[in-house]
């Protein structure tokens, strides 16, 4: 201990050590929370159309609208390791083609400090509910769930459901007004 | 004797290398095996998927069979003909009964999906394409390599001083 150099290099490995246990304290801390809170969804409109794909493969594909209400209080979310949440919205159901679907309609990113709170009215979706063929009409069965992707300081990034989702018939009919 | 004395620290020292980078390869190998990913840890190289993850963030990845594919998950994947792979998030999944998945990503921090960066013609992703799913992350570790990467003449510094650094040490 009696040069800089070897001073400078105890500091360091040790600055690093100390580094290190803060993080797996960060991690082994909040490794098991469970991170789930009530959500309530409410649709208002649904609304359906036939037409070519023009997100991706040009097939005529059934495309659903859904306009909705979503509120949930996320504070509860949040602790000392969480540095975002990615909120997303999404829809499940299942077609004669396809055993499983899944489209994510909207999403969010809330950041730590700012508000946790959700409140939105009338939210139309961010992304075009393209289905793979024509599986949508008359589906009696469309789960919409909102989930959450916790980012942590350092540790698991754990998916999570919020508990409430709603489900939703579609129409047997297509419509063809300009509106939305 | 003092020759003798040299050589058998020499082949100790060599062996002493040897042994550490047998451990090294040995561990990689049993967490590949582990998590079912050809690359269980990789670092975050563009900034596609900020806020969450920035350049030199380090993720731990998994791609067991029996964890299927949804929609909300972080993939790393390799677009077919291109080596490197790419940190982003399922936006749509359509699985068929038998297992069959097709699905489309999208960088959190991008406007658009990926389809723009999938092959020509192509317009789904599936399972051969995927590297693992992040399920654990420490943030700033891999700066390291991606300083590596940019600046050889750094990488070639820090190799040279580790070997100096293994050669002179005596234990």
């Amino acid at each position: 201990m009696n040069t800089v150099l070897s001073r400078a290099n105890s500091l360091f490995a040790f600055s690093l050590s100390v580094m290190a246990a803060l993080t797996f304290g960060c991690f082994v801390t909040t490794a098991f929370k469970d991170r789930r809170v009530p959500v309530d969804i409410h649709v208002s409109r649904v609304m359906l159309k036939n037409v070519d794909d023009f997100t991706g493969p040009r097939e005529r594909s059934d495309l659903g609208f859904v306009t909705f209400d979503l509120s949930a209080d996320l504070q509860p979310v949040f602790d000392w390791n969480v540095k975002q949440l990615f909120i997303y919205l999404s829809a499940e159901y299942t077609t004669r083609s396809n055993a499983l679907n899944q489209v994510v309609l909207w999403d969010k990113i809330v950041l730590r400090g700012e508000s946790t709170k959700l409140n939105l009215r009338d939210m139309k979706s961010k992304y075009f509910f393209f289905d793979d063929g024509n599986g949508l009409r008359a589906n009696k069965n469309i789960t919409l769930t909102l989930s959450w992707n916790v980012v942590p300081n350092a540790g698991i990034l754990p998916l999570v459901a919020g508990s409430g989702h709603v489900s939703l018939p579609f129409p047997d009919m297509y419509e063809s007004t300009k509106s939305y | 004797m003092q020759c003798c004395a040299f050589v058998l620290q020499l082949y100790y020292q060599v062996l002493n290398f040897g042994m550490i980078v047998s451990s090294a390869l040995m561990i990689w190998k049993g967490l590949m095996v582990v998590t079912g990913s050809e690359s269980p840890i990789v670092v975050v190289l563009s900034g596609s998927m900020e806020p969450a993850f920035h350049r030199g963030d380090l993720l731990f990845l998994t791609n067991r069979v029996e964890d299927p594919i949804r929609v909300g998950e972080i993939v790393v994947f390799r677009i077919e003909g291109r080596e490197i792979p790419i940190v982003h998030r399922v936006l749509k999944i359509h699985e068929k009964e038998n297992g069959d998945i097709k699905f489309l990503t999208k960088g959190d921090n991008n406007a658009v999906d990926d389809r723009g960066l999938y092959k020509q013609g192509q317009h789904w992703l599936e399972k051969k394409d995927v590297v693992g799913r992040a399920r654990g992350f420490v943030p700033y570790i891999g700066i390291v390599t991606i300083l590596m990467n940019d600046y050889p003449k750094f990488k070639y510094a820090v190799l040279f001083m580790l070997g100096l650094f293994v050669l002179v040490h005596r234990e």
